[in-house]
């Protein structure tokens, strides 16, 4: 079936098969590869995209269930002037190596601060529990979402 | 050596320069292996077997052909013919060591679940995989062994033409007589047996490959989702038959590995095969629940180690016997990593007498091979549980013990029992650091308190210090020790016309930031900015020569090569500039950017001018070639041994058994520290890992070989919700076996993290006589011991 979505601020319409995964409507029919797949139970948060400003995982939703709202994808989070204030705070503190969980991450903690934009290092912690990271040890992950939240009160 | 030499006013090494790597990692720009887009691709799935042993009777592939979308279907036995060479091991540990041939695809018996035994090609993924349903496989099924104890009893055979379950045993025992003598006239015995569960490595991305073919001139490009591109490319020329001028292998953004993508796998040879026979490029990409039974598993040893103490403490000996799992098969280095532990049972402590031997056998479920640490986590899992249990039988505190037992500063390079020589080391200030920082006795206090208060919430505090071999290795010791590889490294550094620099490595980094510290490393001896150094690596059309990234080798070894390249390019480079300046080269000095004459600096010549004069070759002094370009490739001549001490803090509940983390402080001595923000990085990640074996990782089979939890929702990778902030320290003493005088890191946190946890988890329940808890040291294993004790009294 037919589907409208706009992704990134910017509106697609595709056709798409009623079992298409909302990641995989992103990645295969849009091209937007910088949202990654670690697993296939929902578990890991890789997937992690924001549908209306809210993070969900969007290898649990179908494509045509977004019909008509909006989306943001890792690729939409950077602008001209330069890397958003939660990726900027992921490089100053080394918050990612192999950054392959990266875009999930970023994406979750985009809706969270949107939440609790005054998070102490344990809510951090408890929000991020559905995104899985096998290099950091979480520490410097936590320590930039901090960070971010600092930098972006201080934008506001 | 304490200090690089620099050739720049500001050094950059040692500082936290921000890596390179991480903009396009941010915003979804790097290119993962499923990132890349082919044309005319066929998608690749495999049928798995859901039996642990059995015959296959007759595979079916007539159903799965008629599917839509699909394009072949074969079985093991349709493609006998399409390789020249079984899957590789490359470590025969022993000249008798038994491997039983294995293929891609298993033909006539399978050995474990999830042993591919069919292979579906189709124009889209879930086509390739719908179709793989419409396989029927008929299996005889065949008795199954999946204990340790009961393959090494042969009691049931996985291969039955081997007539054992013994792959080989393998003994370091440099003098029987005196570990016997020491067992015999020792105050104290400690006889311990420890189990180390399987893991499942679970880097966050599954494996998958994509080969392209260029049908007309017979080249073979291999995507490979791999943290061995080089390696890859010789072993599947080896395997599959095409030379290897025709096959290119790139390793694009890797996402994670920790040893599970160190390996030669079926897909990445079924991929290559299938496409030299169809002409099409293939690409595979792994499911997470494939990935836990279809990629290599970690640990599976029971050790049973003894330790021989005077009436002091003091260590005499220490006689280990080790049972590994190999499971089904040999890959790539299975047999050989409880080797890269048989070296360190005895720790960093001074032990003159020292027996080890490791048997390794074969049983019905998923080869294991090298996850981080390989070999060395168990190692020091055994020393440093069975210390804490010297102490406590001398009634000495965990701190005191270890301190008796160091090898003091001033035996360095030291000699060790078993064979090695440590290249240096200072122990004793790394732990009184490690006991400084988390406030020592001030945490007995408060456990104290809680005991004499009847606290439900028992507090325990675990030491665990570490000495590992890392930096793999000088090839003629891996050469003694059977290793089909050398252990150098390739670095090829070219000042480029216009000034700018190229690295070419052949280490392939999949998350450690290679890029970044490999330009600081040219930056601070050319002087300039490390911007202005570029690094090329994991494409073997690139970089031709390489062994890799694993066993915390590629700081030491491969940016030791840069190193050294950069040094000799800049030898060139001061040749071109006493001609310029019409100077002896011995007489100049190199600093920020330029060669000037010793107390002349007006006389100078910048390396700008220099390179571009190398690239023009207008005038050079008579028998310069033209260009600034030098390679080196560096064998080390010894490993490298970084230590260090981490102390747990854990809080369990008497009434759930559940035990919280509450501090963690890792104190580290990898020697000179090139970034250090990379560095704790690699610690934080490692210690996360070997806690998360201590307390929630493990492999569960049930008796007929199945594996129970394939998936993120039952085997349990921890949260950040799990962990507390970790609190790092370091000491440094620099290597002296290489010229950055620097130590491996990659897998010191791993190594360290599970006795430290355990030895905490033992400490916290002392009050209720418990000695030793198996890892994972699950709530209910807690819970159970707690009431077992009270049942007992």
């Amino acid at each position: 079936m037919q589907i409208t979505t706009i992704v990134n601020g910017r509106s697609y319409t595709k056709d798409v098969e009623p079992r298409t995964l909302l990641v995989q409507y992103i990645r295969d029919v849009l091209g937007l590869t910088g949202t990654n797949v670690g697993c296939d139970t929902s578990s890991c948060g890789a997937c992690t995209v924001l549908l209306n400003g809210e993070s969900v995982k969007s290898c649990t939703v179908l494509a045509v269930q977004v019909n008509g709202q909006e989306l943001t994808t890792i690729e939409g989070m950077a602008t001209d002037s330069g890397l958003h204030p939660i990726q900027k705070a992921f490089q100053e503190n080394h918050g990612l190596q192999c950054g392959y969980c990266t875009p999930g991450m970023v994406m979750a903690a985009a809706s969270f601060l949107n939440e609790n934009p005054n998070p102490t290092e344990r809510e951090v912690r408890e929000a991020l529990e559905g995104n899985l990271c096998r290099c950091t040890g979480y520490h410097n992950i936590i320590k930039s979402v901090l960070a971010a939240a600092n930098a972006m009160e201080g934008a506001m | 050596m304490t200090a690089l030499i620099t050739g720049s006013s500001e050094r950059v090494t040692g500082t936290r320069l921000l890596r390179r790597e991480d903009p396009k990692l941010l915003t979804g720009e790097a290119k993962f292996i499923d990132d890349i887009t082919q044309q005319d691709v066929l998608y690749m799935a495999l049928l798995r077997s859901p039996m642990a042993h059995a015959r296959i009777d007759s595979v079916d592939t007539s159903a799965a052909m008629k599917m839509p979308g699909v394009v072949a279907v074969f079985s093991g036995a349709d493609l006998k013919g399409d390789w020249v060479a079984p899957m590789p091991c490359a470590w025969p540990v022993t000249a008798d060591m038994k491997n039983p041939p294995h293929y891609p695809l298993a033909a006539d018996v399978v050995n474990y679940v999830g042993d591919a035994v069919a292979v579906v090609l189709a124009s889209d993924k879930l086509s390739a995989i719908d179709a793989t349903e419409r396989i029927v496989v008929k299996y005889e099924s065949l008795p199954v062994v999946l204990d340790l104890q009961d393959a090494a009893s042969d009691r049931v055979l996985v291969h039955p033409d081997l007539g054992t379950n013994t792959s080989f045993v393998w003994e370091v025992t440099p003098d029987k007589a005196k570990v016997d003598h020491a067992f015999a006239t020792a105050v104290h015995v400690v006889k311990s047996r420890y189990i180390q569960q399987r893991l499942i490595p679970s880097a966050m991305e599954p494996r998958g490959v994509l080969v392209v073919p260029q049908p007309y001139g017979g080249d073979y490009t291999v995507f490979s989702s791999t943290q061995i591109p080089h390696i890859l490319k010789v072993m599947l020329s080896l395997t599959v038959g095409i030379s290897e001028t025709k096959l290119r292998v790139i390793a694009p953004s890797v996402g994670g590995a920790f040893g599970s993508k160190l390996n030669i796998y079926s897909e990445e040879v079924l991929a290559l095969t299938l496409a030299r026979k169809l002409h099409r490029p293939i690409r595979w990409t792994e499911e997470r629940s494939e990935n836990a039974q279809a990629t290599i598993h970690g640990r599976g040893q029971l050790q049973d180690i003894d330790i021989a103490a005077d009436e002091n403490g003091k260590i005499l000996a220490v006689r280990v016997n080790v049972l590994a799992d190999m499971g089904g098969y040999l890959q790539l280095l299975t047999p050989g990593v409880p080797l890269l532990g048989g070296f360190l049972y005895h720790g960093l402590y001074d032990v003159p007498a020292y027996s080890f031997t490791c048997t390794g056998v074969f049983t019905n479920k998923t080869p294991t091979d090298a996850y981080r640490g390989a070999g060395r986590p168990e190692a020091t899992f055994a020393i440093e549980r069975s210390i804490d249990r010297l102490a406590r039988k001398i009634g000495v505190d965990p701190a005191e013990i270890r301190r008796r037992n160091f090898i003091p500063a001033e035996k360095f390079p030291y000699a060790s029992a078993p064979g090695l020589v440590f290249d240096s080391g200072n122990y004793l200030p790394n732990l009184e650091k490690a006991l400084e920082m988390v406030g020592y006795p001030e945490i007995r206090s408060e456990q104290m308190k809680r005991r004499s208060g009847g606290s439900k919430k028992h507090l325990g505090v675990g030491l665990s210090c570490y000495v590992e071999m890392c930096g793999l290795a000088p090839s003629k010791v891996l050469g003694s020790l059977r290793y089909a590889a050398g252990g150098w490294e390739s670095a090829t550094v070219r000042i480029l016309p216009t000034s700018k620099v190229q690295v070419v490595t052949g280490t392939a980094p999949h998350g450690q930031g290679h890029e970044t510290s490999w330009s600081m490393i040219v930056s601070d001896r050319l002087g300039i900015a490390p911007d202005d150094v570029e690094v090329l690596h994991s494409d073997t059309s690139i970089a031709p020569y390489g062994l890799d990234t694993y066993g915390s080798r590629s700081l030491s070894v491969g940016g030791s090569a840069v190193f050294m390249a950069t040094e000799k390019v800049l030898g060139k480079a001061r040749q071109i500039a006493a001609h310029k300046l019409e100077a002896s080269a011995d007489d100049l000095d190199y600093k920020d950017g330029s060669f000037c004459v010793k107390g002349s600096p007006d006389k100078a010549v910048a390396l700008s001018t220099i390179a571009f004069e190398a690239f023009t070759g207008h005038d050079l002094p008579e028998g310069v070639e033209p260009n600034l370009e030098a390679t080196v490739t560096w064998d080390p001549p010894n490993f490298t041994f970084p230590f260090g001490t981490h102390i747990a803090v854990v809080e369990i509940d008497e009434d759930t058994g559940a035990t919280e983390l509450l501090r963690y402080v890792a104190v580290d001595d990898v020697g000179n520290q090139i970034n250090p923000m990379i560095v704790e990085g690699q610690i934080h990640g490692g210690i996360a890992q070997g806690v998360a074996q201590a307390l929630f990782e493990e492999a569960v089979y049930d008796g007929s070989g199945n594996l129970l939890n394939p998936t993120f929702t039952d085997y349990l990778v921890p949260s950040a919700a799990e962990y507390p902030s970790f609190e790092l320290g370091s000491t440094v003493t620099p290597s002296p076996t290489n010229p950055l005088g620097v130590k491996g890191v990659g897998e010191a946190g791993c190594i360290a993290s599970p006795p430290a946890v355990i030895n905490a988890v033992v400490d916290a329940l002392s009050d209720f006589g418990v000695e030793h808890v198996d890892m994972p040291a699950s709530p209910e294993k807690i819970w159970t011991a707690i009431q077992s004790f009270r049942r007992s009294r």
